[in-house]
């Protein structure tokens, strides 16, 4: 059979000219800027709009090359489409002029004389090279054979980065600092570290100015380092490209993608569809506002904005459009860039209607539930938002939605730090939050202690209050409830007891939060015990405060070296992660017979899936040591001890296979505010040739 | 300063000399010289880039045409690539089978 020569399409011809361009009516489907053959096709929506315009721009000149009016036969419904030729994709710049009502009442804000940035922008231009505008993006990037990891839920150990602020500082030595380029020069780092999964603070694209105040001391402006405050959600950030002068910061962070994916490292974004960085009646008209802000915002019955997010206005994501909108999104997301999974910022507002009211089955996180494209991507809810709606355990969750437990972060500080009573509540943390997530399994929840928004784990250990001065707001702003202990001093000090203390702390947190079950997330930085001096909401903060200080990774390589063992550890005993539940029995000073009662500060689990598989994990928050007599391990097996963080390093963290066997099985001490770590090997099993040591200390 | 492409092949070898400015405009040019290389089943394409005086995201993206057109073995060989533009190429990730030299002795 001969090929047949192909007819070039009869919608590649244009059919009139407006504004000196030769157009003809576009395809209302897909929204956004398209390249089609000849040229690019426009389409954006709008149902309140009375008539819309194309502004076209060269790159970065402030005054429009033409202005291209959407005649009546190119609008269907309420999208308005055309086709433009001869366009050079690389140098332009676009925006629409939507004419409407201005008429705050009934919600209507049309401003004709703002040029909006088009909501399905895929690219926007650098806003420290010149005007922020939505741009064309071309999809030609090579991804082999790269495609979402789709490792298993449970098998995740999470590290949240911020992408600039990881290789910012000039102690990360990447040749492309605070870049998504700079980020793949430390894939070996994460590697080693051994997470498998990176969840990403906001990348698309967001104002970094928006921040009306100034540093107290020195004046300079504050900015929006975190990015929750998003203009573009189609768009990745572009001046966290190397290439963004070249446009091709899509390119950059795909090539990202498809590096941390050859690592085995999943990305997970965090996305903000609560709300928008167009405040409320007194902020900016960037986009939705503009285009038609009844659809897209909720509002009062006067047409006030409704403020669930605390940021001045709530996206009104029940909306039929509205959701179409965000499954537009994250369909892309997961289909062009291959995305892993979204962690949704305060999501407890994606179950609210359009009147602020809550649904029993929201639309939107039903549809995200169910989606075909979406069906193997991780969806992650912070399930509380900022007026007071706290659905941590009962978030709409469709067998689907994993959450921010919460509840795992507040038990495993206040038990840390001495607090009494929490010891029933820790073990019901440390096997997955069954009262919360009962025959969900352990993937349901996501176990954190320590997140970008509060302390660092270094501060928890070394301040009892926060200090965020620098912040502009009398130390008003951030969280007052911080659960945290300073160890007898407030903040930095020379006194190596006080250092001991806080060292052994931190090591306590992270082997509780690497031997529960759920999914565990990792801070950026708590790995090497990162500061922020004290500031428990370090938004506004991009410099040293925040970004990663590669210097720290030298001078606490012990706790670096501890945390690399325990992830490995966890990696390496499937109980901690998949649970059953059932599968952890516990006990006390006496096996079999654990402590309820107020007082007690010690807790112990034994994580038994048999042989292969058998975990004792002991926990005393007592500033007295304990001797814990031991269950027995199971048969053919003898104790073997993998961590104690009371210890002097290397002897607080042993390599996972090869752990050195408890000289006494029948018992085990536990040193004052400390976890000891015992895994059951054959008797003559991969630690059988180590040294004997008791209990992993030195004789 | 206009864009000029000129190929010539010998033997499995595919030389083309670029002159002026490699953009959306001029890009469709040196793909159709690609395609044309790929017909003719060579095993290497050789971009001689020390007269370009500019070169755009839609040049970049020429040359993951070229490695998408081309047989996966075959080499692609960027003469005198501009640093800028050479460090663009690597930090997008489009370096992975494309070889840079300064020469083409080198």
């Amino acid at each position: 059979m001969t090929a047949r020569p192909t007819i070039e399409r009869i919608d590649a011809y244009p059919t009139r000219t407006i504004g000196g361009f030769s157009v003809r009516a576009g395809r209302p489907l897909p929204f956004g800027a398209t390249p089609v053959p000849g040229g690019v096709n426009f389409s954006v929506y709008s149902n309140n709009a009375t008539a819309m315009t194309l502004v076209l721009y060269r790159a970065g000149e402030s005054e429009p090359m033409a202005e291209l009016p959407f005649p009546d036969s190119y609008v269907i419904g309420g999208v308005y489409s055309m086709t433009v030729f001869d366009l050079d994709v690389e140098d332009i710049e676009y925006g629409y002029r939507a004419y409407g009502p201005f008429d705050p009442e009934r919600g209507h804000r049309f401003d004709p004389s703002v040029v909006l940035a088009d909501p399905y922008a895929r690219l926007m231009s650098d806003a420290s090279t010149g005007p922020r505008r939505s741009r064309v993006a071309l999809d030609d990037f090579d991804w082999e054979d790269d495609r979402p990891l789709r490792l298993p839920h449970e098998d995740l150990v999470i590290y949240e980065l911020h992408a600039r602020g990881f290789t910012k500082d000039p102690s990360s030595g990447v040749s492309a600092p605070g870049t998504y380029a700079g980020l793949i020069e430390k894939i070996p780092y994460l590697r080693e570290l051994g997470v498998n999964c990176v969840e990403l603070l906001p990348i698309f694209e967001f104002d970094e100015n928006d921040n009306p105040r100034s540093h107290p001391v020195t004046g300079e402006p504050l900015s929006n380092y975190w990015g929750y405050n998003t203009v573009a959600y189609f768009a990745p950030k572009a001046s966290y490209a190397s290439t963004g002068r070249y446009g091709m910061q899509a390119d950059e962070f795909k090539n990202l993608v498809k590096h941390l994916h050859k690592a085995g490292i999943e990305v997970i974004l965090d996305v903000v569809f609560n709300h928008t960085a167009e405040g409320n009646e007194h902020g900016p008209t960037i986009s939705f506002k503009g285009l038609d802000n009844a659809t897209y915002y909720m509002l009062t019955p006067d047409g006030h904005y409704y403020n669930f997010s605390g940021t001045g206005n709530t996206l009104n994501c029940n909306n039929p459009v509205v959701r179409g909108f965000v499954l537009d999104c994250l369909r892309y997301w997961a289909s062009e860039y291959h995305i892993d999974g979204f962690r949704f910022d305060l999501a407890a507002i994606l179950g609210r209607g359009p009147d602020g009211s809550l649904l029993w089955n929201p639309p939107l996180l039903e549809s995200l539930a169910y989606d075909p494209v979406l069906r193997d991507c991780k969806l992650i809810a912070e399930a509380w938002d900022a007026a007071g709606l706290y659905q941590v355990g009962s978030f709409p969750n469709y067998c689907r939605w994993s959450e921010w437990n919460g509840r795992y972060r507040d038990t495993v500080r206040r038990f840390v730090k001495g607090d009494t009573g929490v010891a029933g509540d820790l073990a019901t943390r440390m096997v997955g939050s069954p009262d919360l997530y009962a025959q969900r399994g352990t993937s349901a929840t996501i176990n954190f202690v320590l997140c970008h928004d509060g302390f660092t784990l270094n501060d928890l250990v070394s301040y009892n209050e926060k200090h965020n001065y620098a912040n502009g707001e009398d130390n008003r702003d951030g969280d007052n409830n911080n659960q945290s202990w300073n160890c007898g001093h407030e903040g930095p000090t020379d006194d190596p007891e006080v250092l001991a203390l806080r060292g052994r702390q931190m090591r306590n947190v992270l082997m509780i939060l690497l031997a529960s079950q759920g999914v565990p997330m990792i801070l950026a930085g708590d790995e090497v015990g990162r500061t922020q001096q004290g500031n428990n909401n370090a938004y506004c903060h991009d410099g040293p405060m925040t970004w990663f200080d590669w210097d720290l990774v030298g001078r606490n390589a012990d706790l670096l070296r501890f945390v690399r063992k325990a992830i490995r550890f966890r990696q390496a005993h499937p109980v901690l992660r998949r649970g059953p539940a059932s599968a952890v029995s516990w006990h006390g000073v006496r096996p079999w017979t654990a402590d309820w009662s107020e007082g007690c500060r010690v807790l112990a689990g034994m994580f038994d899936a048999g042989a292969d598989d058998c975990v004792y994990v002991a926990a005393n928050s007592h500033w007295e040591g304990h001797s814990l007599e031991l269950p027995a391990p199971p048969a053919g097996t003898v104790w073997h001890v993998f961590a104690d963080t009371a210890a002097p390093t290397p002897l607080d963290a042993h390599e996972p296979g090869a752990e050195p066997p408890l000289q006494d099985q029948s018992r085990v001490d536990v040193g004052p505010r400390s976890v000891v770590v015992l895994v059951a090997h054959g008797a003559a099993g991969a630690g059988g040739q180590a040294e004997q040591r008791d209990n992993g200390k030195e004789e | 300063m206009a864009f000029k492409a000129k190929m010539r092949i010998e033997g499995s070898t595919a030389t083309v000399r670029l002159e002026g400015e490699l953009d959306g405009r001029s890009a469709p040019e040196l793909n159709e010289l690609v395609v044309r290389a790929a017909d003719q089943r060579v095993e290497r394409l050789v971009l001689l880039l020390e007269d370009l005086s500019y070169m755009s995201s839609a040049g970049i993206r020429s040359l993951v045409f070229a490695h998408q057109k081309m047989p996966e073995e075959t080499e692609i060989l960027l003469v005198g690539t501009r640093p800028d533009v050479a460090e663009t190429i690597r930090l997008t990730g489009f370096d992975r089978s494309i070889v840079m030299r300064e020469t083409l002795e080198a």
